[in-house]
């Protein structure tokens, strides 16, 4: 963060070692990517195990657990059908994975201590896999279910002879433009959300340190935007992860279906 | 016109795309709410529908932003 000088909003994204050194060929780098990965795996953990203890009363915490498997099932049933059982591990890795990263993400514990949150999901790495796991499985799911006839996804059933000729390649160039746009969207809107707030940020800082009666209009206004911003990440970050979740099932639905 | 500043005149008019990409999102919700009020029964079925087209509206919006933080950091 630079107070005064020039800003840098793509700092934050930075992967940097803590232990260890990039160089020499060095594989075995421990970066704040991977230490806010472990944080998110190790507090989803906290969240599932806490919530499996499969009382016949549910308590509160396993309401909330059981409430969340129940809805991405309710959301494969419908987008998939009867055989979305069989993809509902993925679809809920994908969504609790994307909901717990993105929430972590925007934490602001960088106030209460050194450790800044680094968001994961504001790289694309990670959600490019993502959306490359879910391509695998609607591929691997397309032509071992169907075969070649995989391939009838692209041509609409029952339009006339001329149009299928127009449409089959439109379809085909959509189908392969999903992958990209499935990972990327979770992953700007992330990485949109925190330069917007690094930019206001700094704002704030340099508007105090500006010691004049228009700064303090300017720290006002920026901190009313930042907390405004702030409330709007919290909902992005749970209806970009939804999205995530609906789409990959609404992908697989297709592939297990076709039309 | 140097490379800085036309690089700056360049992301400011990459940014416009996130303004029609709001207009689009605004679209969506509203006319979602125009027929959910006509008939709120049939609205909760539609949630999903509602969130995927907001989504294909929304990437629009955000590849906007991308390819002007493209021109801004990346070139």
């Amino acid at each position: 963060m630079a107070a005064g000088g020039k800003i840098d909003p793509m700092h934050q994204f930075a992967i940097e070692p803590i232990f260890g050194s990039f160089g020499h060929n060095n594989p075995f780098v421990f970066t704040n990517s991977a230490l806010w990965t472990l944080i998110v795996l190790a507090t989803i953990w906290l969240f599932m195990f806490g919530g499996m203890k499969r009382e016949l009363i549910p308590g509160r915490w396993q309401l909330a657990v059981e409430g969340l498997i129940a809805f991405v099932d309710d959301m494969v049933n419908v987008s998939i059908g009867p055989e979305g059982k069989k993809f509902l591990p993925w679809v809920f890795t994908a969504f609790v994975f994307l909901l717990f990263a993105n929430l972590i993400g925007d934490m602001p514990f960088g106030i209460v201590a050194a450790a800044h949150p680094f968001s994961i999901t504001a790289q694309f790495t990670f959600t490019g896999v993502m959306s490359l796991i879910t391509f695998a499985i609607v591929l691997g799911v397309g032509f071992w279910k169907h075969g070649l006839h995989f391939f009838s996804l692209f041509v609409p059933k029952d339009a006339p002879f001329v149009f299928k000729i127009f449409i089959a390649p439109i379809e085909l160039i959509s189908f392969l433009v999903r992958p990209f746009s499935l990972g990327l969207r979770p992953f700007i809107a992330m990485f949109a959300g925190h330069v917007l707030l690094d930019v206001f940020g700094n704002f704030v800082v340099q508007a105090l340190n500006s010691h004049s009666a228009g700064g303090i209009g300017v720290w006002l206004l920026s901190m009313l935007f930042i907390m405004f911003v702030s409330m709007i990440e919290l909902l992005v970050a749970a209806i970009q992860a939804y999205v995530f979740a609906i789409l990959t099932s609404l992908y697989i639905g297709e592939a297990v279906n076709l039309h | 016109m140097d490379l800085a500043s036309a690089k700056l005149i360049g992301a400011g008019l990459a940014a416009i795309g996130c303004g029609a990409a709001s207009a689009g999102v605004g679209y969506v919700f509203g006319s979602f709410l125009q027929s959910a009020i006509r008939n709120p029964a049939a609205s909760d079925g539609q949630q999903g529908r509602l969130y995927i087209g907001f989504a294909a509206a929304e990437l629009l919006g955000l590849m906007a932003f991308a390819v002007a933080m493209l021109i801004l950091f990346a070139f």
